[in-house]
């Protein structure tokens, strides 16, 4: 009891030191002077909080304890009654925004670009086991792919589609073929800087990508060639509402959008389905589990984990093309670190490899933040503080998946 | 033609400046590596850390105290010293050791989390805009060199390169003579052997956080004295590049971190001078793969087997 107590009292003192300088005495400008106002209740709590937390670990710890095999665990595959649910669910999925209001389709939309990011990334990151934090570069470059097309040679979406995804998977290949050789770790920093030499080359290519204001006027997807506006941008053709006839209602495009983005989700959720369960899906998993198991069993690592790479990344690209129709404007602030890190959080959360898990964190990473708007400035502390306790609890994730494995007992 | 040799020595002693601040980060970061083999990634706020309560500790004593330039100075390192070394062990406590003996991805996730994490918590508390730090040491030398270049060397950076060669100096001898910097040697050529000759090695990797935190807020506060301002989102780019100096020179080993931060100072600094300083970031970055790619190991790094 007192060894508790004195460990309790520790902890206050040094809670005290690490909230005094960032909580407990807030510098403000005036003009051209700082000043600081003391707050020390803050302080005070702090303390009092984590005084009491300490003694009471034990406690406070069990819980925490259940979560480890409390959350269930996903089968290796599904089991054959599945399919009525899995059709139903995309029924359910295409039906809904009809009905739904404007905010919560577009909400929607925006969970679904998510949702085809990190199943990308899940290829990588998930099967591969390769640690990728330059992700965001591969989305700039899809992104920025559909608006340069537009911006020099006037290309629509749907021609630029295919090149967005084209271009990042060969942005893929070329940075991954030189940098797959490295181990784990060290394959995380050198992606993170690809990451960033791109974000930092589309600020300073000024007279090429727009620089740091990037390019606006992007134009949205096409339905069939058939425009989806008020007026038509070229003369004497048709609009989407004027052939079939409808009054112009902007809520068609925000569905639209978001038709197409489920679209694209399921294709990629498709594809890495499918991917997973062929050879190269399993090399993948092999090549995570043991690199040197499988070189000596005749597989050549480089080249397995080349194709995750460049697969992850082509992901990436169609989701940045998508992005950059739906928001009209593309520009280098998009694509910061911190969204790596938030796809990277979605996958971890959800269960790396485990593919209902991360469209299961998508939607609560995504979701969460847009309900609790009064709370974002917490938002990346919370992120932050999830990624960490998570990797000390739960670091397979919230529904890992369950491998098919035998124990051998010696 | 003639200027070239003046013009040179000013760009070596801004390098070295710079350097000189990467070096002190590149330390905690090669430290950490070298005993449990994890890359800290929050190293860099840690930093940014040290910078902000050096600017708390400077508005509290204030500006217009009469105290002596050095006492002041000295209060906001020994101040930005401790609470950062209060940060780096509480770190090491909270996200690292729970998740020490997983695979290494788990711990680097755990560690940009933390990174995420230290990012937003100053820019809840002390706001994220840019802050001003009141300039302290305001003059400069300047000297002719050639036929008339002016070379500037102000006070603030000599500041920086004497301080730093101190602390290098210190550290050196420090790891090579003291009982704590000999069992840290020994807890990085071997842990478990070390554990088993009654070296306390929980206490060890404490120990390490806390120096490598405390020399990286040293860093944080030269610099926030220098440049003369500071957001809570500066230690990331800082970090990388202090990553890359400690690649550079071969991570694990404390005078390559030295080493690689000097050369990547000089490079950057090259660089901003004779290509443009918009690209200098690009060029900390290009170097960074570029190591990897040829030489992982670095400049004075020993190469790593991989066992089965």
């Amino acid at each position: 009891m007192q060894i508790s107590f004195k460990n309790a009292f520790i902890a206050a003192i040094l809670t005290a030191v690490i909230v005094t300088p960032v909580f407990g005495l807030h510098l403000t400008r005036q003009g051209a002077q700082t000043i600081m106002a003391p707050n020390w209740n803050i302080v005070l709590i702090a303390m009092a909080v984590v005084f009491v937390g300490q003694l009471l670990r034990p406690w406070l710890a069990l819980p925490f304890k259940a979560l480890r095999s409390a959350l269930p665990v996903l089968p290796a595959s599904p089991a054959r009654g599945n399919k009525w649910i899995i059709a139903l669910a995309i029924a359910a999925a295409v039906i809904w925004p009809f009905f739904g209001g404007r905010s919560s389709v577009d909400i929607a939309t925006l969970v679904l670009i998510y949702v085809m990011l990190a199943l990308g990334l899940n290829i990588v990151v998930g099967f591969a086991g390769l640690l990728d934090l330059g992700f965001v570069g591969f989305y700039a470059v899809g992104a920025y792919t559909y608006a340069l097309l537009y911006h020099w040679a006037g290309w629509g979406f749907w021609e630029a589609l295919p090149l967005a995804g084209a271009m990042s998977a060969l942005f893929g290949f070329v940075l991954g073929f030189p940098v797959l050789r490295l181990r784990g770790d060290y394959l995380a920093i050198v992606t993170l800087g690809f990451g960033e030499i791109i974000r930092l080359l589309l600020i300073n290519l000024n007279q090429f990508t727009g620089g740091p204001d990037g390019i606006s006027g992007v134009p949205k997807p096409t339905v069939f060639g058939m425009e989806m506006a008020r007026r038509s941008s070229q003369e004497g053709v048709s609009t989407f509402h004027e052939i079939l006839g409808w009054t112009f209602n902007n809520q068609h495009m925000v569905v639209y959008l978001y038709l197409m983005a489920l679209l694209l989700a399921l294709i990629t959720l498709g594809v890495s389905t499918r991917l997973i369960r062929m050879p190269v899906g399993r090399a993948w998993e092999a090549l995570r589990e043991d690199e040197i198991a499988c070189r000596s069993l005749g597989l050549n690592p480089t080249r397995i984990k080349l194709s995750a790479f460049t697969l992850g990344a082509m992901f990436a690209g169609f989701g940045g093309a998508f992005f950059a129709a739906r928001q009209g404007l593309v520009n280098p602030e998009s694509f910061t670190f911190i969204e790596s890190a938030l796809i990277l959080a979605i996958v971890v959360l959800g269960g790396m490899g485990s593919q209902v898990g991360v469209i299961l964190a998508a939607i609560i990473l995504t979701v969460l933040p847009e309900l609790a708007r009064e709370f974002a400035e917490y938002r990346m502390l919370l992120f932050g503080l999830v990624m960490v306790l998570m990797m000390m609890w739960r670091p397979q994730g919230l529904l890992p998946m369950k491998r098919p494995h035998r124990e051998l007992k010696s | 033609m003639s200027d070239l040799i003046p013009q040179m020595s000013q760009q070596i002693f801004n390098g070295l400046s710079l350097g000189a601040i990467y070096a002190l980060i590149a330390i905690g970061y090669t430290m950490v590596y070298g005993i449990i083999g994890m890359i800290n990634f929050a190293h860099g706020e840690i930093y940014m850390i040290g910078a902000y309560v050096g600017l708390v500790t400077l508005t509290a004593i204030g500006t217009q105290s009469g105290l002596p330039l050095p006492f002041i100075i000295g209060a906001m390192l020994v101040v930005a010293m401790v609470v950062t070394g209060v940060y780096g062990y509480t770190l090491e406590r909270i996200a690292y050791r729970p998740v020490r003996g997983s695979p290494r991805l788990v711990a680097l996730i755990s560690a940009i989390g933390m990174s995420i994490f230290l990012q937003n918590w100053v820019a809840l508390g002390q706001g994220a805009r840019d802050m001003a730090v009141p300039a302290l040491m305001s003059g400069a030398v300047t000297f002719t060199l050639g036929t008339d270049f002016q070379i500037t060397m102000p006070y603030s950076r000599i500041m920086i390169i004497l301080v730093t060669v101190v602390l290098m100096i210190g550290l050196t001898l420090f790891i090579k003579y003291s009982r704590m910097g000999r069992a840290s040697r020994a807890c990085s050529q071997d842990m478990h052997m070390a554990n088993l000759l009654g070296i306390d090695t929980n206490r060890v990797i404490s120990f390490t956080f806390v120096l490598g935190a405390m020399l990286a807020a040293v860093g944080g506060v030269l610099i926030a004295v220098t440049i003369g301002k500071l957001n809570p989102f500066i230690g990331f780019i800082v970090g990388i590049k202090a990553f890359t100096a400690a690649v550079l020179g071969g991570i694990g080993s404390i005078p390559g971190a030295m080493l690689g931060g000097v050369l990547l100072g000089l490079a950057e600094t090259f660089a901003a001078a004779y290509i443009s300083s918009q690209y200098k970031d690009i060029v900390a970055f290009g170097l960074l793969v570029l190591i990897l790619l040829f030489r992982p190991t670095g400049l004075l790094g020993k190469p790593e087997v991989e066992k089965v």
